[in-house]
């Protein structure tokens, strides 16, 4: 009923307009991802000729593999990103809950002097932080790339929100049966606030599988260098410009998390939704 | 008993606020301090300068350019790029044909690293046979070097920002859409409002929230983002690409400066210590009713 007295109102020109506009934004804001699909799936003769019969190839893919240890560059990203999201779910949590569960003395500043992360990242301070990273002889680690990011205030600041919304008689429940602090927390707590957990996962590994100026800074081997500094020293690196190849070193830096919000779409939109709500 | 549970506190707290403190609240401070000192070479260690350090940022004509270029960089990225968002969210939310792949569309910037689009959009802008000149040869338009020329290259850049953000913004308006009442869009159905009406008095009021957050984001990011600039001008032609940060990683890692470095980084925190007061006491204000 409702949707028809909406309709009846909406004019028909209009609503064409807005499907050809939504069409023709979504269409400009898929090309260069269609691009280099081309370029990266087709010999480089017609890295920038379109034509249906073009062969297909998987040679780009091959010849870049080959050029740059990409092999060992997706193992550092994978080991970074698993490390810093497992230290930011740990310490954040613990932090969370002394927040939501204690009372203590200057809770209102040390939890104002948290949240001042949310407005200088640790990206500003590089010049800083790289100091300190070569006085604890972190440098070219990744240990040192991610220590930086292991406690943050945007992790914490979620899940005080989190915490402060469950129950109170289930804490009071687990208490009378005798749970300790740390049990509530990993039996009330950390269960009921899962989606929140899924959420802050989904953006904490696509925002540091795809950070770039601070690796760049504290990495200087193949050793420690995460697959976007990787990419980048290969694609300045004389290439001699083949388009094909950077394309294809291109397309398998962002391949995994492509893939993955490709088939988790609205898992991925939703946590982005829910991360930021505040 | 009390003392052993404010002894807990502490202790659960203290993992993550050593290292908070550590990495944020300590080079915040230090990077202030190190603004007034010299930077330490081999054989001098580094002494006090007073205001040296900005005289010579504010005699450094690239320091100004970089300045120019990153309000220039805001001034453009910020409205256009939450603008689109608020369409994109509006045409998401709505009934059209093939949504899901509009809003696919719309999100997958989002989760590319910049680094690699960053690449992609190079080749677009390459001269001579990027798509963006052969689309330009279609229509008989002159060769242009985006990229290469001081008149365009910012704006090119910029354009780039524009489109890894908006999806990302989008997501945020389409979350607060998706809890606004649809009886309020009945009703105006009803009384007869058109849809400008219904936007305007209706829904822009009642996103107000969502857009400052998005805003207060859309202002840190356009003083944060630089790795685009890092892949596809090195801060060039002549420097008509440079933004702050990228200046101050050319100061501190390429020229080792850490004096100068740290009177830019200053300034950088200035920046975003601003955006943290308006937010917090006078757009938090605005945003409830």
């Amino acid at each position: 009923m409702a949707e028809a007295v909406a309709l009846r109102q909406a004019n028909p020109a209009g609503r064409w307009l807005d499907t050809l506009a939504a069409w023709g934004l979504a269409i400009l804001w898929i090309l260069p991802l269609a691009y280099a699909v081309w370029t990266a799936f087709h010999p480089a003769e017609f890295s920038a000729k379109f034509s249906l019969t073009a062969p297909l190839t998987l040679e780009n893919f091959a010849r870049a593999w080959e050029a740059a240890p990409f092999a060992r560059y997706f193992l550092n990203t994978t080991l970074l990103v698993s490390l810093i999201l497992g230290s930011q779910l740990l310490l954040c949590t613990l932090a969370a809950y002394a927040f939501v569960r204690y009372e203590f003395r200057g809770k209102n500043v040390v939890f104002a002097l948290v949240l001042v992360q949310l407005m200088i990242m640790p990206d500003v301070l590089l010049v800083e932080n790289y100091k300190t990273m070569s006085k604890l002889g972190l440098i070219d680690t990744l240990f040192g790339i991610g220590l930086p990011y292991f406690a943050s205030a945007f992790a914490i600041f979620l899940l005080r929100q989190t915490f402060k919304g469950i129950p109170k008689e289930l804490v009071e429940a687990a208490t009378m049966e005798g749970a300790s602090a740390l049990q509530i927390l990993w039996r009330v707590y950390v269960p009921l606030a899962k989606p929140v957990y899924v959420a802050f996962a989904l953006v904490s590994v696509s925002y540091h599988w795809n950070n770039f100026l601070w690796p760049l800074v504290v990495t200087n081997s193949v050793n420690s260098r995460p697959l976007t500094v990787g990419l980048q020293v290969f694609a300045s690196a004389d290439q001699g410009i083949d388009w094909s190849i950077i394309t294809a070193a291109t397309l398998l830096t962002a391949a995994p998390l492509l893939l993955a919000f490709l088939l988790f779409q609205r898992q991925f939109v939703q946590s982005f939704m829910r991360a930021g709500i505040k | 008993m009390n003392a052993q549970k404010q002894a807990h506190a502490w202790l659960l707290l203290l993992p993550a606020l050593t290292l908070l403190v550590a990495f944020t609240h300590y080079p915040a401070i230090a990077t202030l301090i190190d603004s007034f000192m010299s930077t330490p070479k081999p054989n001098r260690a580094s002494v006090f300068v007073g205001f040296d350090n900005y005289a010579a940022m504010v005699d450094d004509p690239i320091f100004w350019q970089a300045l120019r270029n990153n309000l220039w960089f805001a001034l453009a990225t910020i409205p256009l790029s939450v603008g689109l968002a608020l369409a994109m969210a509006l045409w998401v939310n709505g009934k059209l044909a093939g949504r899901g792949f509009l809003r696919m569309a719309y999100f997958t910037p989002t989760v590319l690293p910049m680094i690699a689009v960053a690449n992609i959009w190079l080749f677009f802008y390459t001269p001579s046979y990027g798509l963006l000149e052969q689309i330009g040869n279609l229509f008989g338009l002159p060769s242009q070097n985006w990229l290469g020329d001081k008149a365009t290259a910012l704006g090119a850049i910029t354009a780039v920002a524009i489109w890894k953000e908006a999806g990302f913004f989008m997501i945020f308006y389409l979350a607060a859409l998706q809890g606004i009442n649809p009886s309020l869009r009945e009703a105006a159905a009803i009384e007869g409002a058109s849809r400008w009406f219904f936007f305007r008095r209706v829904l822009w009021p009642l996103l107000m929230p969502t857009t400052i957050f998005v805003l207060v984001n859309a202002v840190i990011n356009a003083f944060r983002m630089v790795d685009h600039v890092v892949v596809m001008t090195r801060g060039g032609p002549d420097n008509a690409t440079t933004l702050l940060l990228y200046h101050l990683y050319e100061v501190g890692f390429k020229f080792w400066d850490q004096g100068y470095a740290a009177a830019v980084t200053v300034v950088l925190l200035a920046a975003l210590a601003t955006v943290a007061l308006v937010q917090f006491f006078v757009l938090d204000r605005k945003a409830h009713y």
